[in-house]
Protein backbone atom coordinates (compact mmCIF):
# COMPACT_ATOMS: atom_id res chain seq x y z
CA UNK A 1 0.00 0.00 0.00
CA UNK A 2 1.27 3.40 -1.16
CA UNK A 3 -0.22 6.90 -2.67
CA UNK A 4 -0.98 7.88 -5.22
CA UNK A 5 1.93 10.21 -7.17
CA UNK A 6 2.13 13.64 -5.71
CA UNK A 7 4.14 16.70 -5.55
CA UNK A 8 6.14 17.07 -2.30
CA UNK A 9 6.75 20.75 -0.89
CA UNK A 10 8.27 21.52 2.06
CA UNK A 11 6.96 24.89 3.85
CA UNK A 12 10.12 27.13 6.08
CA UNK A 13 7.35 29.61 7.37
CA UNK A 14 3.41 29.85 7.58
CA UNK A 15 3.50 32.55 4.51
CA UNK A 16 5.14 29.93 1.71
CA UNK A 17 2.67 27.14 3.24
CA UNK A 18 -0.49 29.73 2.53
CA UNK A 19 1.02 30.71 -0.69
CA UNK A 20 1.61 27.33 -1.64
CA UNK A 21 -2.00 26.27 -0.82
CA UNK A 22 -3.40 29.15 -2.60
CA UNK A 23 -1.63 28.22 -5.32
CA UNK A 24 -2.98 24.63 -5.66
CA UNK A 25 -5.85 25.08 -4.52
CA UNK A 26 -8.32 21.74 -3.74
CA UNK A 27 -5.04 19.71 -5.46
CA UNK A 28 -2.91 20.22 -2.09
CA UNK A 29 -3.45 18.93 1.21
CA UNK A 30 -1.31 20.00 4.50
CA UNK A 31 0.91 17.32 5.91
CA UNK A 32 2.39 17.17 9.58
CA UNK A 33 2.81 14.26 11.26
CA UNK A 34 1.08 12.51 8.98
CA UNK A 35 -0.78 9.34 11.07
CA UNK A 36 -4.37 10.69 9.70
CA UNK A 37 -3.06 11.88 6.45
CA UNK A 38 -1.20 8.94 5.15
CA UNK A 39 -3.35 6.48 5.85
CA UNK A 40 -6.07 7.99 3.80
CA UNK A 41 -3.52 8.44 0.83
CA UNK A 42 -2.52 4.63 1.21
CA UNK A 43 -5.83 3.74 1.01
CA UNK A 44 -6.34 5.88 -1.80
CA UNK A 45 -9.45 7.96 0.06
CA UNK A 46 -7.81 10.99 -1.15
CA UNK A 47 -5.28 11.84 -4.01
CA UNK A 48 -4.01 15.00 -3.94
CA UNK A 49 -1.49 16.47 -6.42
CA UNK A 50 0.38 18.60 -4.04
CA UNK A 51 1.37 17.75 -0.13
CA UNK A 52 2.44 20.93 1.79
CA UNK A 53 5.09 19.77 5.08
CA UNK A 54 3.97 22.31 7.33
CA UNK A 55 5.44 20.36 10.19
CA UNK A 56 9.42 21.78 10.23
CA UNK A 57 7.54 25.30 10.63
CA UNK A 58 9.22 26.53 13.83
CA UNK A 59 6.88 28.67 15.50
CA UNK A 60 4.35 25.85 14.67
CA UNK A 61 6.38 23.32 16.51
CA UNK A 62 6.05 26.22 19.74
CA UNK A 63 4.39 25.78 23.40
CA UNK A 64 4.09 29.22 25.05
CA UNK A 65 2.40 30.99 27.75
CA UNK A 66 1.88 34.81 26.61
CA UNK A 67 -1.04 37.27 28.13
CA UNK A 68 -2.85 34.77 30.34
CA UNK A 69 -3.34 31.89 27.60
CA UNK A 70 -1.33 29.06 27.02
CA UNK A 71 -1.04 28.59 22.99
CA UNK A 72 0.13 24.92 21.41
CA UNK A 73 1.60 24.93 18.54
CA UNK A 74 -0.10 22.93 15.20
CA UNK A 75 2.67 20.61 14.61
CA UNK A 76 3.61 19.94 18.24
CA UNK A 77 3.18 16.30 18.80
CA UNK A 78 1.32 14.20 21.08
CA UNK A 79 4.59 13.14 23.28
CA UNK A 80 5.58 16.58 23.74
CA UNK A 81 1.81 17.51 24.89
CA UNK A 82 2.30 14.53 27.20
CA UNK A 83 5.38 15.40 28.44
CA UNK A 84 5.71 19.43 28.72
CA UNK A 85 5.95 20.53 32.31
CA UNK A 86 4.12 23.82 31.44
CA UNK A 87 1.09 21.34 29.97
CA UNK A 88 1.08 19.29 33.10
CA UNK A 89 1.02 21.91 35.68
CA UNK A 90 -1.67 24.34 34.01
CA UNK A 91 -3.56 21.72 31.55
CA UNK A 92 -3.21 18.46 33.01
CA UNK A 93 -6.26 17.42 31.15
CA UNK A 94 -4.70 18.11 27.87
CA UNK A 95 -1.35 16.31 28.82
CA UNK A 96 -3.33 13.20 29.79
CA UNK A 97 -5.31 13.32 26.90
CA UNK A 98 -2.33 12.97 25.05
CA UNK A 99 -0.67 10.60 26.46
CA UNK A 100 -3.78 8.18 26.10
CA UNK A 101 -3.70 8.73 22.48
CA UNK A 102 -3.11 5.41 20.01
CA UNK A 103 0.37 4.34 21.09
CA UNK A 104 4.08 5.36 21.34
CA UNK A 105 4.64 5.18 17.82
CA UNK A 106 1.75 6.87 16.92
CA UNK A 107 1.93 9.72 20.35
CA UNK A 108 6.16 10.08 18.50
CA UNK A 109 5.00 11.33 15.27
CA UNK A 110 1.32 12.65 15.04
CA UNK A 111 0.21 16.23 16.24
CA UNK A 112 -2.59 17.83 17.44
CA UNK A 113 -3.31 20.21 14.72
CA UNK A 114 -3.56 17.23 12.36
CA UNK A 115 -5.78 15.96 15.18
CA UNK A 116 -7.96 18.66 15.16
CA UNK A 117 -7.60 19.23 11.47
CA UNK A 118 -8.87 16.07 10.56
CA UNK A 119 -11.87 15.56 13.61
CA UNK A 120 -12.16 11.94 13.06
CA UNK A 121 -14.99 10.82 15.40
CA UNK A 122 -12.98 9.04 17.39
CA UNK A 123 -10.09 11.09 18.08
CA UNK A 124 -8.97 11.79 21.67
CA UNK A 125 -8.19 15.47 21.44
CA UNK A 126 -11.32 17.31 20.41
CA UNK A 127 -12.73 15.87 24.20
CA UNK A 128 -10.07 17.31 25.81
CA UNK A 129 -10.06 20.74 23.99
CA UNK A 130 -13.68 21.53 24.01
CA UNK A 131 -14.02 20.39 27.91
CA UNK A 132 -10.72 23.54 28.40
CA UNK A 133 -12.67 25.54 25.95
CA UNK A 134 -9.85 25.78 23.31
CA UNK A 135 -9.56 28.23 20.88
CA UNK A 136 -8.47 27.47 17.50
CA UNK A 137 -6.22 29.74 15.46
CA UNK A 138 -6.58 29.95 11.49
CA UNK A 139 -4.37 31.79 9.21
CA UNK A 140 -5.28 32.63 5.91
CA UNK A 141 -3.37 35.20 3.46
CA UNK A 142 -5.99 37.92 4.12
CA UNK A 143 -5.58 37.49 8.18
CA UNK A 144 -5.80 35.03 11.38
CA UNK A 145 -9.39 34.47 13.35
CA UNK A 146 -10.37 32.28 16.38
CA UNK A 147 -13.11 29.91 16.58
CA UNK A 148 -14.01 28.53 19.12
CA UNK A 149 -14.06 24.58 20.09
CA UNK A 150 -17.51 24.41 19.95
CA UNK A 151 -17.72 26.46 16.89
CA UNK A 152 -15.04 24.17 15.14
CA UNK A 153 -16.14 20.55 14.97
CA UNK A 154 -19.08 20.56 12.59
CA UNK A 155 -19.95 17.41 11.46
CA UNK A 156 -17.96 14.17 10.67
CA UNK A 157 -14.50 15.34 9.71
CA UNK A 158 -15.95 18.53 8.77
CA UNK A 159 -14.18 21.63 10.57
CA UNK A 160 -14.61 25.37 10.31
CA UNK A 161 -11.51 25.35 8.23
CA UNK A 162 -12.01 26.94 5.65
CA UNK A 163 -10.17 26.71 2.31
CA UNK A 164 -7.05 28.73 2.10
CA UNK A 165 -7.01 28.42 6.02
CA UNK A 166 -3.78 26.78 7.66
CA UNK A 167 -4.80 25.59 11.39
CA UNK A 168 -1.63 27.37 13.51
CA UNK A 169 -2.29 27.06 17.13
CA UNK A 170 -4.68 26.12 19.44
CA UNK A 171 -4.97 28.21 22.48
CA UNK A 172 -6.52 27.59 26.06
CA UNK A 173 -6.81 29.43 29.52
CA UNK A 174 -5.05 27.73 32.13
CA UNK A 175 -7.27 25.23 33.95
CA UNK A 176 -8.24 27.02 37.80
CA UNK A 177 -5.90 25.82 40.72
CA UNK A 178 -7.10 23.00 42.37
CA UNK A 179 -9.40 21.86 39.63
CA UNK A 180 -9.71 18.05 39.04
CA UNK A 181 -9.55 16.57 36.00
CA UNK A 182 -10.06 13.23 34.12
CA UNK A 183 -9.60 11.63 30.48
CA UNK A 184 -11.45 8.23 30.42
CA UNK A 185 -11.51 6.15 27.21
CA UNK A 186 -13.08 2.69 25.92
CA UNK A 187 -9.81 2.10 23.85
CA UNK A 188 -10.69 -0.35 20.17
CA UNK A 189 -7.68 -2.65 21.26
CA UNK A 190 -6.14 -2.63 18.20
CA UNK A 191 -5.59 1.05 16.76
CA UNK A 192 -6.42 2.33 20.20
CA UNK A 193 -8.77 4.61 18.82
CA UNK A 194 -11.64 6.08 21.25
CA UNK A 195 -14.81 3.62 21.27
CA UNK A 196 -15.93 6.02 24.06
CA UNK A 197 -13.76 9.01 25.37
CA UNK A 198 -14.46 11.32 27.89
CA UNK A 199 -12.95 14.29 29.14
CA UNK A 200 -13.64 16.02 32.34
CA UNK A 201 -12.80 19.20 34.26
CA UNK A 202 -14.42 20.77 37.40
CA UNK A 203 -13.86 22.82 40.81
CA UNK A 204 -15.22 22.42 44.18
CA UNK A 205 -15.82 25.76 45.74
CA UNK A 206 -15.40 26.15 49.26
CA UNK A 207 -18.61 24.55 50.94
CA UNK A 208 -17.77 21.31 48.16
CA UNK A 209 -19.99 22.18 45.70
CA UNK A 210 -18.86 21.24 42.13
CA UNK A 211 -18.73 24.25 39.87
CA UNK A 212 -17.25 24.76 36.15
CA UNK A 213 -18.19 21.63 35.05
CA UNK A 214 -17.09 20.63 31.81
CA UNK A 215 -17.15 17.33 29.89
CA UNK A 216 -16.12 17.13 26.15
CA UNK A 217 -17.39 13.35 24.75
CA UNK A 218 -15.64 11.87 21.70
CA UNK A 219 -16.53 9.04 19.92
CA UNK A 220 -20.48 8.85 20.27
CA UNK A 221 -21.29 10.90 17.68
CA UNK A 222 -20.61 11.95 14.28
CA UNK A 223 -18.62 15.18 16.17
CA UNK A 224 -17.77 15.52 19.67
CA UNK A 225 -19.54 17.54 21.48
CA UNK A 226 -19.85 18.90 25.02
CA UNK A 227 -22.27 17.10 27.88
CA UNK A 228 -24.01 20.19 28.32
CA UNK A 229 -26.96 18.14 29.87
CA UNK A 230 -24.24 16.58 32.30
CA UNK A 231 -22.75 19.95 33.11
CA UNK A 232 -25.98 21.39 34.25
CA UNK A 233 -27.41 18.60 36.58
CA UNK A 234 -23.71 18.18 38.65
CA UNK A 235 -23.06 22.35 38.33
CA UNK A 236 -24.48 23.81 42.00
CA UNK A 237 -24.43 20.17 43.80
CA UNK A 238 -22.43 18.69 46.33
CA UNK A 239 -20.98 15.77 44.11
CA UNK A 240 -21.47 12.23 46.16
CA UNK A 241 -21.52 9.12 44.58
CA UNK A 242 -25.66 9.47 43.40
CA UNK A 243 -24.90 13.02 42.52
CA UNK A 244 -22.29 12.16 39.80
CA UNK A 245 -24.21 8.54 38.51
CA UNK A 246 -27.35 10.62 38.19
CA UNK A 247 -25.63 13.44 35.94
CA UNK A 248 -23.72 10.92 33.85
CA UNK A 249 -26.87 9.37 33.01
CA UNK A 250 -27.30 12.30 30.48
CA UNK A 251 -24.34 11.57 28.56
CA UNK A 252 -25.80 10.50 25.68
CA UNK A 253 -28.74 12.78 25.85
CA UNK A 254 -30.09 13.99 22.60
CA UNK A 255 -26.64 11.88 20.08
CA UNK A 256 -27.37 9.76 17.57
CA UNK A 257 -24.29 7.20 18.89
CA UNK A 258 -22.38 5.98 15.85
CA UNK A 259 -22.03 2.15 15.26
CA UNK A 260 -19.76 -0.06 14.02
CA UNK A 261 -18.06 -3.66 14.11
CA UNK A 262 -16.84 -2.54 17.71
CA UNK A 263 -19.60 -1.32 19.41
CA UNK A 264 -22.99 -1.21 18.91
CA UNK A 265 -25.09 2.69 19.16
CA UNK A 266 -26.53 1.31 22.46
CA UNK A 267 -23.72 -0.14 23.65
CA UNK A 268 -21.58 3.13 22.74
CA UNK A 269 -24.38 5.18 24.96
CA UNK A 270 -23.85 2.80 27.99
CA UNK A 271 -20.08 3.25 27.22
CA UNK A 272 -20.41 6.91 27.42
CA UNK A 273 -23.10 6.70 30.48
CA UNK A 274 -20.14 4.61 32.50
CA UNK A 275 -16.69 6.47 31.27
CA UNK A 276 -18.69 9.78 32.44
CA UNK A 277 -19.27 8.51 35.65
CA UNK A 278 -16.03 7.46 35.79
CA UNK A 279 -14.51 10.59 35.03
CA UNK A 280 -16.68 12.53 37.05
CA UNK A 281 -15.22 10.19 40.23
CA UNK A 282 -11.67 10.50 38.64
CA UNK A 283 -11.76 14.32 38.54
CA UNK A 284 -14.26 14.74 41.79
CA UNK A 285 -11.47 12.96 43.64
CA UNK A 286 -8.75 15.12 42.43
CA UNK A 287 -10.05 18.25 43.50
CA UNK A 288 -10.18 17.16 46.60
CA UNK A 289 -6.79 15.85 46.66
CA UNK B 1 13.16 14.20 -4.95
CA UNK B 2 17.05 13.99 -3.30
CA UNK B 3 17.42 12.78 0.17
CA UNK B 4 20.04 12.64 2.90
CA UNK B 5 20.37 11.31 5.78
CA UNK B 6 22.10 8.77 8.14
CA UNK B 7 21.19 4.82 8.52
CA UNK B 8 22.59 3.62 11.21
CA UNK B 9 25.33 6.08 11.52
CA UNK B 10 26.32 5.83 7.70
CA UNK B 11 25.01 8.68 5.44
CA UNK B 12 23.24 8.50 2.66
CA UNK B 13 22.04 9.76 -0.34
CA UNK B 14 19.30 9.05 -2.54
CA UNK B 15 16.70 10.00 -5.09
CA UNK B 16 13.24 8.51 -4.18
CA UNK B 17 9.76 9.42 -5.32
CA UNK B 18 8.17 11.59 -2.59
CA UNK B 19 4.83 8.89 -1.91
CA UNK B 20 7.67 6.34 -1.25
CA UNK B 21 7.24 5.31 2.64
CA UNK B 22 9.94 5.56 4.77
CA UNK B 23 9.53 1.31 5.07
CA UNK B 24 9.57 0.82 1.45
CA UNK B 25 13.08 2.76 1.15
CA UNK B 26 14.46 0.93 3.96
CA UNK B 27 14.10 -2.37 2.59
CA UNK B 28 14.02 -1.87 -1.06
CA UNK B 29 16.66 1.45 -1.47
CA UNK B 30 18.78 0.78 1.47
CA UNK B 31 18.61 -2.43 1.44
CA UNK B 32 17.82 -2.92 5.12
CA UNK B 33 15.06 -6.19 5.26
CA UNK B 34 15.35 -6.43 9.20
CA UNK B 35 12.58 -3.83 9.54
CA UNK B 36 9.49 -5.80 8.37
CA UNK B 37 6.12 -4.47 6.52
CA UNK B 38 3.64 -6.20 8.77
CA UNK B 39 -0.65 -4.96 8.29
CA UNK B 40 0.42 -1.28 6.63
CA UNK B 41 -2.14 0.68 8.57
CA UNK B 42 -0.05 1.77 11.75
CA UNK B 43 -1.42 -1.07 14.24
CA UNK B 44 0.98 -3.49 14.39
CA UNK B 45 4.41 -2.46 14.38
CA UNK B 46 6.32 -4.44 12.96
CA UNK B 47 8.01 -1.62 11.14
CA UNK B 48 9.05 0.05 13.89
CA UNK B 49 12.67 2.10 13.78
CA UNK B 50 13.79 4.96 15.43
CA UNK B 51 14.25 8.42 13.89
CA UNK B 52 16.00 10.80 15.77
CA UNK B 53 15.78 8.57 18.40
CA UNK B 54 12.06 8.16 18.69
CA UNK B 55 10.27 4.84 17.78
CA UNK B 56 7.61 5.99 15.12
CA UNK B 57 6.10 2.70 12.56
CA UNK B 58 7.66 3.29 9.04
CA UNK B 59 4.64 2.17 7.24
CA UNK B 60 3.45 5.50 8.07
CA UNK B 61 6.12 8.09 7.11
CA UNK B 62 7.13 9.23 4.20
CA UNK B 63 10.87 8.71 3.18
CA UNK B 64 11.01 12.34 2.21
CA UNK B 65 9.45 13.10 5.86
CA UNK B 66 12.70 11.81 7.39
CA UNK B 67 15.47 14.08 5.45
CA UNK B 68 18.46 14.91 7.48
CA UNK B 69 16.98 12.57 10.04
CA UNK B 70 18.97 9.90 12.06
CA UNK B 71 17.61 6.04 11.59
CA UNK B 72 18.41 3.19 13.38
CA UNK B 73 17.27 -0.22 12.30
CA UNK B 74 17.35 -3.67 13.99
CA UNK B 75 20.46 -3.75 11.68
CA UNK B 76 22.05 -0.85 13.83
CA UNK B 77 21.58 -2.38 17.04
CA UNK B 78 24.93 -4.96 17.60
CA UNK B 79 27.99 -2.83 18.08
CA UNK B 80 31.42 -4.94 17.36
CA UNK B 81 29.47 -8.28 17.09
CA UNK B 82 27.91 -7.78 20.19
CA UNK B 83 24.30 -8.10 20.32
CA UNK B 84 22.37 -5.47 21.74
CA UNK B 85 21.39 -5.91 25.00
CA UNK B 86 17.45 -6.06 24.20
CA UNK B 87 18.27 -8.50 21.36
CA UNK B 88 20.22 -10.77 23.77
CA UNK B 89 17.20 -10.39 26.39
CA UNK B 90 14.81 -11.60 23.42
CA UNK B 91 16.86 -14.50 22.82
CA UNK B 92 17.55 -15.55 26.16
CA UNK B 93 13.97 -15.66 27.45
CA UNK B 94 12.26 -16.82 24.14
CA UNK B 95 10.79 -13.39 23.12
CA UNK B 96 9.85 -14.59 19.81
CA UNK B 97 8.42 -17.47 17.93
CA UNK B 98 8.38 -16.75 14.19
CA UNK B 99 10.08 -14.04 14.55
CA UNK B 100 8.32 -11.45 12.48
CA UNK B 101 7.10 -9.02 15.24
CA UNK B 102 10.95 -9.35 16.67
CA UNK B 103 12.15 -6.06 15.05
CA UNK B 104 9.74 -3.77 15.67
CA UNK B 105 9.61 -4.97 19.08
CA UNK B 106 13.22 -4.73 19.93
CA UNK B 107 12.96 -1.09 18.66
CA UNK B 108 10.10 -0.05 20.40
CA UNK B 109 11.88 -1.57 23.54
CA UNK B 110 14.97 0.03 22.70
CA UNK B 111 13.20 3.30 22.25
CA UNK B 112 11.41 2.37 26.43
CA UNK B 113 14.70 1.59 27.88
CA UNK B 114 16.07 5.11 26.77
CA UNK B 115 13.47 6.45 28.40
CA UNK B 116 12.75 4.52 31.32
CA UNK B 117 16.07 2.03 32.76
CA UNK B 118 14.44 0.39 35.21
CA UNK B 119 9.98 0.07 33.57
CA UNK B 120 7.56 -1.78 35.62
CA UNK B 121 6.23 -4.84 34.04
CA UNK B 122 2.98 -2.31 33.72
CA UNK B 123 5.21 0.28 31.91
CA UNK B 124 6.48 -2.57 28.96
CA UNK B 125 2.96 -3.41 28.52
CA UNK B 126 1.69 0.36 27.86
CA UNK B 127 5.18 0.85 25.65
CA UNK B 128 4.85 -1.63 23.50
CA UNK B 129 0.86 -0.91 23.15
CA UNK B 130 1.41 -0.67 19.31
CA UNK B 131 3.28 -3.60 18.91
CA UNK B 132 1.40 -6.72 17.81
CA UNK B 133 2.53 -10.46 18.95
CA UNK B 134 0.55 -13.89 17.65
CA UNK B 135 2.74 -16.15 18.84
CA UNK B 136 3.76 -15.47 22.28
CA UNK B 137 1.21 -14.74 24.03
CA UNK B 138 3.78 -11.25 25.36
CA UNK B 139 5.05 -12.94 28.57
CA UNK B 140 8.27 -14.15 27.27
CA UNK B 141 8.42 -10.50 25.59
CA UNK B 142 8.08 -9.08 28.89
CA UNK B 143 11.13 -10.67 30.27
CA UNK B 144 13.04 -10.34 27.57
CA UNK B 145 12.98 -6.91 28.54
CA UNK B 146 13.28 -7.09 32.04
CA UNK B 147 16.67 -9.13 31.11
CA UNK B 148 17.57 -6.01 28.90
CA UNK B 149 16.45 -3.46 31.51
CA UNK B 150 18.78 -5.30 34.19
CA UNK B 151 21.78 -5.76 32.04
CA UNK B 152 21.87 -2.54 30.79
CA UNK B 153 21.70 -1.12 34.64
CA UNK B 154 24.37 -3.34 35.40
CA UNK B 155 26.37 -2.15 32.82
CA UNK B 156 26.14 1.16 33.67
CA UNK B 157 26.91 0.25 37.45
CA UNK B 158 30.15 -1.33 36.44
CA UNK B 159 31.30 0.88 34.40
Amino acid sequence: MFPSEFEYHRAASVKEALGLIQQYGDEARLLSGGHSLLPILKLRLAQPRHLVDIARIAELGQIAEEGGRISVGAAVRHHQVHISELLRSKLGLLAECAGNIGDVQVRNRGTIGGSLAHSDPAADYPAAVLALEGEVRLESAAGARSVKAEDFFIDLMTTAIRPGEILTAVSFAPMPAGAGFAYFKHRQPASGFAIVGVAACLRLDKGGTCQGARVGMTGLGAKAFRAKAVENALNGKAPDAKALADAAVHAADGIDPLFDIHASADFRAELARVYTRRALESAVARARH
Amino acid sequence: MRLTLTINNQRREDYVEPRMLLVHYLRDVAGLTGTHVGCETSLCGACTVLVDGNAVKSCTMLAVQADGAEIITVEGLVHDGQLHPVQEGFWEEHGLQCGYCTPGMIMASVDLLRRNSNPSEAEIRHALEGNLCRCTGYQHIIKAVQYAANKMRSGKAAA
